[in-house]
C-alpha cells in the first residue's frame, strides 16, 4: 500500500515522553481531519503503546524507542511503535484484559483499550529482542466546510 | 495534572484535572494513598470533570482507590467523566466493578 505521508520518531523510554508521543501522534494525524474523539482514540492507543514499551520492554534501564506513522489510501492512519526491550513470551496472554505483570501500577487493560480504539492491532514480539506494535485507524472523511 | 479535595460528612471527593498517564500516576497514587490516610472518609468519590486525558493508568488508579476504600469499610465511585475519559471508562468495562455517577 502505498503511504502518501510519514514520520519517524526516536526518543529514550523515560515516561514524560508518554505525553510528547501521543501529542506527537495527534499533530501528525490532524492532517485527515479526524473528529474529537478519532483524535482522542489514537492519542490514547499511542499512550498505551509507548507505556508498554517504557514498563515492560525496559524495566531496568533507559532504552530506545521508535514510533513511525504513515497515511495510507483510504483515510487510513497507520502507527508502529518499536522497542529493542526485553520481548513478550505469550503474546495472547499479554493481550488478554486484566493480564499484567506491572504490579498494583498498572491495570492490565493497555491491549484491551488499544485493540478497541483502532480498527486494527498487530503485535509482533520476540523474547530479547523487542516488540512492535503496529495500529492503524481508519478516519472517515467529513464534508468540506466552505 | 492537578488534584484538589473537599471533604464533608465523611465523603472525600478528589478532584483531578489535566492529563492522567503512568507518568503522572505514580505520583497521583502516592497522594491518594496519603489523603485516604489522613482523612479515612467512609466515601469517596473521583471527580473527573476536569480530566482532558486519561489512559489504563487511570483505571489502575481507580482500581487502587477501590480496594483501599473496601479495606477501610466504605465505599469508591467515579464522579462525573466525560469526553476521552469516559471512553476509557466503557472501553475498560471498570464501571462494571465501580460505579460511575453523574452529579452535574
Amino acid at each position: 500500500m502505498n503511504s502518501k505521508n510519514y514520520i519517524k520518531l526516536e526518543f529514550p523510554s523515560q515516561s514524560c515522553n508518554e505525553a510528547f508521543a501521543r501529542t506527537a501522534a495527534a499533530a501528525f494525524a490532524a492532517q485527515l481531519d479526524p473528529t474529537m474523539e478519532e483524535l482522542g482514540d489514537v492519542r490514547t492507543a499511542v499512550s498505551e503503546a509507548v507505556t508498554n514499551c517504557i514498563v515492560h520492554a525496559y524495566p531496568d534501564q533507559i532504552g530506545k524507542i521508535s514510533m513511525r506513522m504513515r497515511i495510507l489510501e483510504g483515510s487510513i492512519l497507520e502507527i508502529s511503535v518499536r522497542d529493542w526491550g526485553r520481548g513478550i513470551e505469550d503474546v495472547d496472554r499479554a493481550m488478554a484484559p486484566l493480564y499484567t505483570t506491572g504490579g498494583e501500577e498498572r491495570s492490565g487493560m493497555g491491549f484491551t483499550i488499544m485493540g478497541s480504539f483502532m480498527d486494527r492491532l498487530k503485535v509482533k514480539s520476540a523474547p530479547g529482542k523487542g516488540t512492535t506494535v503496529t495500529m492503524q485507524r481508519g478516519v472517515r472523511p467529513r464534508p468540506r466546510r466552505l | 495534572m492537578n488534584l484538589s479535595t473537599a471533604f464533608s460528612s465523611g465523603r472525600l471527593t478528589i478532584y483531578l484535572s489535566g492529563e492522567l498517564d503512568h507518568h503522572e500516576a505514580r505520583c497521583l497514587m502516592r497522594s491518594i494513598d496519603e489523603l485516604l490516610d489522613e482523612y479515612l472518609p467512609r466515601d469517596c468519590a473521583l471527580d473527573m470533570s476536569g480530566l482532558s486525558f486519561m489512559d489504563s493508568s487511570g483505571i489502575a488508579v481507580i482500581i487502587r482507590v477501590s480496594r483501599r476504600m473496601q479495606a477501610l469499610g466504605g465505599r469508591a465511585w467515579i464522579e462525573n467523566p466525560a469526553g476521552q475519559p469516559q471512553r476509557v471508562i466503557d472501553a475498560s468495562g471498570i464501571y462494571r466493578l465501580v460505579p460511575v455517577a453523574m452529579s452535574k
